[in-house]
């Protein structure tokens, strides 16, 4: 439990409200500076063929780019630099805190707290700007029964409401349950006799690349249900 | 009953909701697996649907898992 401690470096009070720069802090602004130099280096040169380096920006871009046309059509590409934010940035945090002796920011569920509300706060201001209050004929689907309705309506509008629950706690226990897991093995390694320690030795390595698909599909889940989530509010089509 | 022992009770017992992931996800890839045997050129088609289906099966177990957590630390 140790490595999901929160440590402060450098005290700091706002307004009365703990504004300290922790390890969490750190780790953040290092995601967005080394996704910004990367992005913004790798393409200075603008090679109509690129480079190595231009080459995977233009994947990431097209990446996003394909899921964001796909699930919510051309106007989605609208929203896509909010998508490519929460995608790169999800992402970068998820894979620094796989490096030994780093901090996951998003195990802690404040965080993935924060960004699963943005999204849905976004989402439903975005709902009712395009749709006014018939954002609302969500809950009702077409073609059902008006005598269903008192069941099916409560039943939407639940589903609806638990989305940023759904979205921040995927992310939070995923990471949090495979970094406590990693901790688990990698203590076995170490602690059992040298003539059992090879079973826990190649499960962690096996593991650990595991963690590495799990970091990279929890941040292509987040923005791909972000994605059909922004469907559901620019096109209603239910 | 000592309420450290009931915590760890509970925090047993609400991992039982990893039972249903399993066989979600089982399910899930299983199925995949199938329909591509029989149709490998379809198969590429509905990969990242078996990315989101295996992401959404494995959130519900999840959420049984940090129910466990939370009784565990609170």
């Amino acid at each position: 439990m140790h490595q999901f401690e929160i440590v402060r470096w450098a005290h700091l009070k706002l307004f009365g409200l703990d504004a300290s720069f922790t390890n969490a802090s750190f780790y953040m602004v290092l995601a967005v500076v080394l996704v910004t130099s990367f992005l913004v280096l790798s393409v200075r040169g603008r090679a109509l063929v690129p480079t190595r380096s231009q080459s995977v920006a233009e994947l990431l871009y097209e990446f996003v780019a394909k899921m964001v046309r796909q699930n919510v059509g051309h106007e989605g590409m609208k929203y896509f630099p909010f998508v490519f934010t929460l995608f790169i940035f999800i992402l970068a945090l998820n894979m620094l805190g796989m490096i030994p002796g780093t901090f996951t920011v998003t195990s802690h569920i404040i965080v993935t707290f924060a960004l699963a509300a943005t999204v849905f706060v976004v989402v439903t201001a975005i709902g009712f700007a395009r749709h006014g209050f018939g954002y609302l004929k969500l809950f009702v689907p077409e073609g059902v029964p008006f005598w269903l309705m008192p069941l099916i309506v409560p039943i939407e509008l639940i589903s609806y409401l638990i989305r940023p629950i759904s979205l921040s706690v995927r992310l939070f226990a995923n990471m949090m349950a495979g970094h406590t897991m990693l901790k688990v093995f990698a203590g076995f390694a170490v602690s059992l006799p040298v003539v059992a320690k090879i079973a826990p030795v190649l499960f962690t390595v096996a593991f650990t690349g595991l963690e590495f698909v799990v970091a990279f599909l929890q941040a292509f889940i987040f923005t791909v249900l972000t994605c059909i989530y922004l469907n559901d509010a620019v096109n209603m089509h239910h | 009953m000592d309420a450290n022992a009931a915590k760890y009770i509970g925090a047993g017992l609400a991992c039982f909701a990893l039972i249903g992931a399993g066989i979600g996800i089982g399910n899930i890839f299983g199925n995949y697996l199938s329909g591509a045997l029989r149709n490998p050129s379809a198969a590429a088609g509905q990969f990242t649907n078996l990315l989101i289906g295996f992401a959404l099966a494995e959130a519900t177990g999840l959420f049984g898992l940090l129910i466990a957590l939370i009784i565990l630390f609170s």
